[in-house]
């Protein structure tokens, strides 16, 4: 048995290490493994460039990984990160390409826009009591059919915004260190998990969050507002999104606005896989972080080997189960 | 006459922990055997040996004289062991009948239901329990009372020799009660053998023959109910006497009213009630279930609408139309159930404590203070007596008393000077419950006023300094606490319906 002191020596970012523990292990060294296994399978899957493409494939993913997981540890679920994302990068080029504004504004622009939606999704399911998946879907749709309104379903480019493309394709920290060209969209999403984590464990905001996804009747019911902390947390996986948008318009150097689809189902997955519980009350952004790592391995060892993209695709629906169940059959143990 | 069941020299261990130690127990057919003791004590692990929910770890088990040791409840429903758990277990979308014979439903061919012969049957088992209830009524439409017969029909449909009933009577009212002690003795007189598992003293009296206590894991008696006073069983239970101090009733003289309430109403569900506590008051509420007690304390909280009526804290008139609202103004409501409105349950002991005070812990940009958490968390710990291993314990782990206390620490750190309990005790066991009881008097000593909402009289009786008795949504009259007040004059007001309602007592 765990003793209260050694509880207390550990006083963790509780999002980044405390519940799940076993799960994050459990994703952890399913990671390791396919590191290995792929490694072996394949000289060119351990090469520097490919890692740092993984890296670059996860930053995406990541960010919206980690806005679901905000929303998901409530008790709610977001089905319109994708789309969202999206709406964003069409913002900031309307911001940057149409109106010409400096990239400062178009940045602040997008991460705006992302909270204005995320905050409606939460205005629908905290003061509206929708359930968060009517909520979020009409709020997907709604902001697929925006995106391609609003650019004349034609992409935006940013070739008139110099550095744009920085922002995810440059690396500051390869500057610094020329063997580690690490590209600024990994960093951010670095910083988005800390940021997130912080929040998560140490802020009202994250602790409420938790609580809200634990028993939100006794929330209400102890005199919080619970419909303004949702309304917030939802807010503030809208802005994360928002970052996600500025993210992938900056590596493809424009905004697509037929993009977006599936990315929310991805980044659910990859909360899944990271020990986060959909039924609320429990998760943390490490355990996220591996999951979304843990799919760009998949995907990138299978396209390394030659697989089929069709299989790939089986393969990732087959871990998403095989995670879960190993989750449950813990619960179940332990329980 | 060989015994129904016979159980003895029953072990049990789970990871770390002795939970039954060599513990015997019987059931004759025909009679009610009342299996008693605190939470925890172990009467829950011994019955679901007997069921086939846990394998015994040593001991015998002897089922009309046979030994026999059924690994699942299925299989000790073939042995004629049927068990009615304390929280009902029917599915409220299906019919009484579907739920009946869910699993063994009589088919026609290619699987096709045959839903005649279902009803058919189920309208043979209620007669033959004299019971009137529609087969194809909707379970969730009956009340609790009548989904408790389901499940005992349920139970009998499997020709059950013996019953256990764990906690049959912890959701119904007097009425239902009485409803549900006829049936069980009807099935006594047919020879069916029942263990009833219960926390109420008064209904062992009423209901049962033997009763066998328990403490802590192990046997601690067998005593015939009718001829041992209800102190002697408390004390097999608590392993020392437990003295009921008569209420001493304190005079607040013209103490300031710190709550008064008048004309609250909605609907059906509360009519005009209209009511005032003092500072370091006690007021009891009485009542039988659906009285309108637990409404009138939700909606002077704002936790649900009202239509009409002032609420007037400390003589200022206050608009509550939110639980949060409620706590600006100084309000507690204390949940009659802490699982799903007192406390968030995967949460640990500090957290839950802190939850409606977290404004206090919160310094630039929302960044909470963990370790000023944790410091008040542990004087409160240390305060109530919270028996916890640490404030970062999982609240779900405590006992049900330990549970109300963290609740009660959540209010007192918010400050509350008006604190509404909803039926404090239940599901607490009868040491803790004393100990609630002892930290009620003491919150009202210090001057909080304190409104307690409770179905049972005893605890009524123990506590308040008024008593408030409601009926039907209404507000039937206020009786003085103390001596002079029997449990009779309660019930007559309670049970004062609007036809025949007169002017009695005096309403404050």
């Amino acid at each position: 048995m765990t003793t209260a002191t050694d509880i207390e020596k550990k006083k963790p970012l509780a999002g980044l290490s405390d519940s799940g523990a076993y799960q994050k292990l459990l994703a952890f060294a399913s990671l390791i493994v396919l590191l290995i296994g792929f490694s072996i399978a394949s000289p060119n899957f351990m090469q520097t460039s490919n890692m740092i493409a993984i890296l670059q494939a996860t930053s995406v993913n990541g960010v919206l990984a980690v806005a679901a997981t905000l929303v998901i540890i409530t008790g709610g679920i977001d089905l319109s990160v994708g789309t969202l994302m999206t709406f964003c990068a069409v913002i900031a080029g309307v911001v940057l390409t149409y109106l010409g504004m400096p990239l400062l504004l178009g940045v602040a622009a997008a991460i705006a826009a992302g909270a204005f939606c995320g905050l409606c999704s939460g205005t629908f399911v905290a003061k509206m009591k929708i359930p968060p998946f009517i909520a979020t879907l009409g709020m997907m749709l709604i902001l697929k059919g925006l995106s391609l309104v609003i650019s004349g379903t034609r992409p935006i480019y940013f070739n008139d915004t110099p550095g744009f493309d920085l922002i995810s394709r440059g690396s500051l920290i390869g500057e610094v260190f020329p063997a580690l060209p690490i590209p600024n969209g990994v960093l951010i999403l670095f910083l988005v998990a800390i940021a997130a984590s912080y929040i998560l464990s140490r802020t009202v905001l994250g602790r409420y969050t938790f609580a809200l996804g634990s028993n939100e009747e006794a929330v209400r019911l102890s005199g919080v507002n619970t419909d303004a902390w949702k309304m917030r947390i939802y807010a503030l996986a809208g802005a994360i999104c928002g970052i996600g948008g500025i993210l992938i318009a900056s590596r493809l150097n424009s905004a697509q606005p037929a993009l977006g689809l599936g990315y929310e189902l991805e980044a659910i997955a990859a909360v899944v896989i990271g020990g986060t519980s959909l039924s609320g009350g429990r998760g943390t952004i490490l355990g996220t972080l591996i999951g979304a790592l843990i799919m760009a391995v998949l995907t990138n060892g299978l396209r390394v080997l030659s697989v089929a993209q069709e299989w790939q695709t089986v393969v990732t629906g087959a871990i998403i189960i095989l995670a879960v169940y190993a989750d449950m059959a813990r619960r179940k143990k332990s329980g | 006459m060989t015994k129904l069941v016979e159980m003895t020299g029953i072990d049990k261990f789970f990871p770390g922990v002795h939970a039954l130690k060599s513990v015997q127990f019987d059931l004759e057919p025909g009679e009610v055997h009342a299996l008693m003791g605190e939470n925890g004590a172990g009467k829950s692990t011994l019955m679901k040996i007997l069921s086939g929910i846990y394998q015994r770890d040593g001991g015998t088990l002897k089922i009309e004289g046979r030994d026999v040791s059924p690994t699942t409840p299925r299989e000790a429903q073939d042995l004629g062991i049927g068990i009615i758990h304390q929280e009902l277990s029917l599915m409220n979308d299906l019919t009484v009948a579907q739920n009946i014979f869910i699993g063994r439903e009589p088919r026609k061919s290619f699987g096709r239901l045959d839903e005649a012969a279902l009803n058919a049957q189920t309208a043979e088992i209620f007669a033959s329990m004299n019971l009137n209830l529609d087969p194809k009524a909707l379970v969730g439409s009956l009340t609790i009372a009548k989904q408790q017969m389901v499940e005992i029909a349920k139970a009998l449909s499997f020709r059950s020799k013996a019953l256990i009933m764990d906690e049959p009577t912890a959701a119904l009212n007097d009425a239902e009660i009485a409803e549900l002690f006829v049936i069980i003795r009807r099935l006594k007189a047919e020879g069916v053998g029942i263990v009833y598992i219960s926390h109420k003293m008064d209904e062992l009296k009423q209901i049962s023959d033997r009763v066998t206590v328990m403490r802590d894991g192990e046997y601690v008696g067998t005593v015939d109910a009718a001829e041992t006073p209800i102190s002697r069983i408390i004390a097999m239970m608590v392993g020392r006497e437990v003295k009921e101090e008569p209420l001493d009733v304190p005079d607040l003289g013209d103490a300031e009213i710190s709550l008064q309430v008048t004309g609250l109403s909605r609907d059906t569900e509360i009519q005009d009630v209209s009511f005032s506590v003092q500072k370091g008051e006690i007021l009891g509420f009485a009542g039988l279930m659906g009285a309108g007690r637990t409404e009138v304390a939700r909606a002077i909280f704002g936790a649900d609408a009202k239509e009409k009526g002032e609420i007037r804290v400390h003589g200022q008139v206050v608009s509550i139309k939110s639980p949060t609202d409620a706590v600006k103004a100084g309000i507690g409501y204390l949940s009659e159930d802490r699982k799903h409105f007192g406390l968030a349950t995967g949460m640990n002991v500090r957290d839950n404590i802190a939850l409606a005070s977290m404004d206090l812990f919160t310094g630039a940009g929302g960044v909470l203070n963990d370790s000023e958490i944790s410091d008040t968390a542990k004087s409160y710990i240390q305060q109530l007596g919270i028996r916890t291993p640490s404030d970062v314990q999982e609240v779900r782990l405590l006992s049900g008393g330990n549970q109300q206390k963290v609740v009660i620490a959540k209010w007192l750190l918010r400050d509350c000077d008006i604190l509404i309990f909803d039926e404090p005790t239940r599901g607490i066991d009868v040491g803790a419950k004393s100990e609630i009881y002892k930290l009620l008097e003491e919150l009202a000593e210090q001057g909080k006023t304190i409104i307690v909402i409770s179905s049972e009289l005893p605890e009524i009786m123990r506590l308040s300094h008024r008593i408030a008795v409601m009926c039907e949504g209404r507000l039937t009259g206020i009786l003085p606490g103390g001596k002079d007040t029997t449990q009779e004059d309660i019930m007559h007001l309670a049970t004062q319906r609007a036809a025949a309602m007169q002017v009695t007592g005096t309403v404050q």
